[in-house]
């Protein structure tokens, strides 16, 4: 591991910018949503009947975990509930760019060519996102002790983050021995953090209805942490399997690193075709070619989710049966439809967002392949940008459609009645593709600044998470396009926002076309 | 440009009629060709005449700008300034319709990693609108290629050799080839020139070689252009250029010398304890050596001028940009 020490410097210059704004921003929002609380609740019996309601929400025993008490405090951390995703998310992408990218782009041969160990980079990857995991609940725990909140429920709520950080920089540190390059090692890394997310969330929501399938959120890294229930219990047991887990991942990980070559994955590389099949002749063929795996991965990983969904969606419908006080709460704050409607909605809203992220991944893919020089080959043949282009854009078009019906018919067959989840999850593609074509624009007209469409789905994800409860301004809610697209099946349809908001995409969409017709490429 | 560049490029000699009609017999024409990157003037002004049926060589240090000359050629980028015309047509307007007429083999190139070298080369061709399937074949075996494999755990010269390949199974007009043979052996080099020396004999395919190799440029260019810092410094025939090289002379003499200093053409001149040195372009040398023999010679050496030392020149004269 010699050379770890100036790999960890060497990271924390290329980070600079961007590993102080997530740890500032992940580990100052339950701040937020404790600020937020606090204005909402002027007496004691406000904050109980909003616990009482909220606890029996399933949508948000989805979202964000089971309520396990009405205090302040516990309300705060049932409400970060999303927040563990976000962070896991931070911390597999920022291993995963410190370990296989730079394999990947062969820097890594530089570095082992001077004195540096066979493991210095996973280590010293995996120290600067552990560390940052680490000051994410230091700083979660200092800013709820410092607003008045019980001291070992603070400490807990801290560690929470700063596992699950952990947790998924063991998970990246696995995926990046696995697969050669650094697109399959985050897929590799993004499916077990989604897996865990639907896992806890089918036992959370299980858990409030009939709870046959509560076991679930066992089997989830993120459930692990957050079965540590501060201010509730603040019960270390799950907190050590958290830490077991996190000590394994990173051996096995080591271990796999001993046992390859630098370069190279476990899996290895066969022969191939010596000639091209007859589908391989078009830009759109090339495009299945780059795009299959990717609409595959998404497309199981979605009709795995509609399962999920359908099938807690019965102990819903049994939670409704059970409580008619429930039933009637629920249906007045969760709109005109019935308790199901609202959960479907709900879960619903949740998968267009996450489907928004595989729009614009798909989109960028333009961008990729743009800065790898395959662009310049293809366009240097007789194909022009908007067919290459189109190629590429079709995916980001209908591919997110094939996700969400997959996703909408898997859960509606599941649930017993298939039309209307199918038709809220389709009802959510003209959102999607806003931000699909606000990431041609950014490719087209300022192509350094591309990656800048991620934040897209954050300002949205922020503004669905945090909006309502600090009650931000209708303007503010409005910028996200997921405002505006009908929530059914609790809402009833309209026609013109989804006609307004095709309409946007389209311009917008074809404004960056145009302007990536008359760039330079490689920009 | 330099003197003789303008002389070679009025002097038509090349008679060849040109597939594509339009343009006279040029393939390439760019001129006074200006590319900014930001506050980065990367060409400034450069001038390039390819002649149909051609080999055109296409030299310069690191940075000068022979990608981004080619970049423009293709219509990836838009030049600043200067006109271009291409098979007799705009490079940036009529992109798509020439491209059917040429072929291009980036400098440092990457595929798609799950694709093999052969689908590759099947898919190239395919886009560029067909590709000989024998022609394929046999390059493929001249090459040593194994098409099988897939294109991310090909070497580097090996995915030199694909892209090659793929741009000469086409039967197109045009190969433009940026530094075509970097990381390649010299077997396979050698493989190279004997298929660009075949493609020269069939007469009606122009070739712009850009490449940092002088044994290559020697071997296969009918013609060159050196550029530095975005423009060019020199066009010419090989022999024409040859004679552009200066002799190296070094002597001792008998008596003083000092009409030397003022002779045209001498350059980089020392004398000490009797013994001079210097360079001496071609026209110089005549008077250079009789004001040596006045002197009285007591011995002599003389360099012959070589392309290296030509091109050792122009890669190293500082002059406004930052050359290696
Ligand atoms: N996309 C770009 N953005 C900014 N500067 C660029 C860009 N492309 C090229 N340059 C600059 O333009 C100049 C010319 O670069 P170019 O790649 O054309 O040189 P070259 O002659 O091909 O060099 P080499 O022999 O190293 O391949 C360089 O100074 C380079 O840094
Ligand atoms: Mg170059």
């Amino acid at each position: 591991m010699t050379g770890t020490g100036r790999l960890v410097r060497l990271i924390l210059r290329r980070d600079r910018v961007v590993l102080p704004i997530w740890v500032l921003l992940l580990g100052l929002l339950p701040q937020l949503y404790l600020a937020g609380f606090q204005k909402l609740f002027t007496t004691d019996a406000e904050r109980l009947e909003y616990a009482h309601v909220s606890g029996a929400n399933a949508g948000f025993a989805g979202l964000y975990g089971p309520l396990s008490g009405d205090s302040l405090g516990e309300l705060v951390v049932w409400r970060s509930g999303f927040v563990p995703v976000m962070i896991g998310l931070a911390a597999l992408l920022t291993v995963i760019r410190h370990t296989r990218a730079e394999e990947e782009a062969g820097r890594s041969d530089l570095l082992r060519a001077t004195v540096v160990g066979r493991w210095a980079q996973l280590a010293a990857a995996l120290l600067v996102t552990m560390l940052s995991g680490l000051m994410i609940g230091l700083l979660v725990t200092g800013s709820m002790i410092g607003a008045g909140e019980p001291r070992e429920g603070s400490i807990a709520f801290g560690a929470l983050f700063t596992l699950s950080a952990w947790l998924f920089a063991g998970v990246a540190a696995i995926a990046a021995q696995l697969t050669t390059s650094s697109r399959g090692a985050r897929m590799t890394a993004v499916l077990v953090l989604g897996i865990s997310f639907v896992l806890r969330m089918g036992g959370d929501i299980s858990a409030i209805g009939d709870g046959r399938l509560a076991w679930l959120s066992w089997l989830s890294p993120l459930g692990w942490a957050q079965k540590i229930i501060p201010y509730g219990e603040d019960n270390w047991a799950p907190a050590v399997i958290a830490l077991l887990g996190t000590v394994m991942a990173v051996a096995v990980a080591g271990v796999l690193l001993a046992r390859r070559d630098l370069g190279a994955g476990l899996l290895a590389s066969r022969l191939g075709p010596a000639h091209a099949g007859a589908g391989l002749s078009s830009p759109l063929g090339l495009a299945w070619r780059l795009h299959r795996g990717l609409l595959l991965g998404w497309t199981a990983g979605f009709a795995a989710l509609g399962v999920v969904f359908g099938g807690v969606g019965t102990s819903v419908v049994q939670l409704a049966a059970t409580s008619n006080e429930v039933a009637d709460t629920f249906s007045k704050i969760g709109g005109s439809g019935s308790i199901t409607d609202a959960y479907f909605a709900s879960t619903t809203g949740i998968c267009a967002l996450v489907v928004s992220l595989y729009a614009i991944q798909a989109t960028l893919r333009m961008r990729d392949e743009e800065q790898n020089g395959h662009a310049e080959l293809i366009l240097g043949t007789a194909v022009g940008r908007t067919s290459w282009a189109a190629g590429h854009l079709l995916f980001a078009l209908l591919g997110p459609a094939v996700a969400m019906a997959v996703q909408g018919a898997a859960a509606g067959l599941t649930f017993g009645d298939p039309g209307p989840v199918l038709g809220a999850a389709l009802a959510q593609l003209p959102a999607i593709w806003v931000l699909g074509a606000v990431t041609v624009l950014l490719v087209g007209a300022v192509p350094r600044f591309a990656a800048v469409a991620w934040g897209t789905v954050a300002v949205s994800l922020l503004i669905l998470l945090v909006g309502p409860l600090l009650e931000f301004p209708q303007w503010a809610m409005d910028v996200s396009p997921f405002t505006h697209v009908p929530q059914l099946p609790a809402a009833s349809f309209s026609a013109v926002p989804e006609i307004v908001l095709i309409l946007i995409a389209v311009l917008i969409a074809a404004t960056g076309l145009a302007a990536l017709r008359r760039r330079d490429i490689p920009a | 440009m330099s003197e003789l560049a303008r002389k070679s490029a009025s002097s038509a000699r090349h008679v060849e009629p040109e597939r594509s009609g339009g343009g006279g017999g040029t393939a390439i024409d760019a001129e006074g060709l200006i590319k900014r990157f930001g506050k980065v003037t990367a060409l400034d002004g450069l001038d390039l005449t390819v002649r149909t049926g051609e080999v055109h060589g296409f030299l310069g240090p690191n940075g000068a700008g022979k990608t981004t000359t080619i970049r423009i050629l293709l219509g990836l980028m838009r030049n600043d300034g200067g006109s271009v015309r291409l098979l007799g047509g705009d490079p940036w307007a009529d992109a798509t319709k020439l491209h059917r007429r040429l072929a291009y083999v980036p400098g440092d190139v990457t595929f798609w990693p799950n694709l093999t070298g052969g689908e590759v080369i099947d898919l190239l061709g395919r886009l560029r609108g067909g590709l000989d399937p024998r022609r394929r074949d046999d390059l493929i075996e001249r090459f040593e290629l194994d098409p099988r494999k897939k294109s991310r755990t090909y070497s580097k010269g090996n995915r030199q050799k694909v892209a090659l390949i793929a741009a000469l199974a086409s039967d197109v007009e045009l190969l433009m080839l940026d530094e075509p043979t970097s990381g390649l052996d010299p077997l396979m080099e050698e493989v190279f020139r004997e298929v660009i020396l075949q493609e020269k004999s069939r007469g009606d395919r122009t070739v712009l070689l850009s490449s940092h190799i002088l044994a290559e440029v020697e071997a296969l260019c009918d013609r060159l252009t050196i550029i530095r810092d975005g423009r060019s410094v020199e066009t010419g025939t090989l022999d024409d250029l040859r004679h552009l090289t200066r002799t190296t002379i070094r002597a001792e003499l008998t008596g003083p010398v000092d009409s030397l200093a003022g002779i045209a053409g001498v350059h980089d001149l020392t004398s000490a304890d009797g013994r001079v040195a210097f360079d001496v372009d071609a026209d110089g040398l005549e008077p250079a050596l009789r004001s040596l023999v006045t002197a009285g010679v007591r011995s002599l050496v003389s360099q012959p001028p070589s392309l290296e030392e030509l091109f050792l020149r122009h890669y190293t004269r500082t002059g406004n940009g930052s050359p290696r």
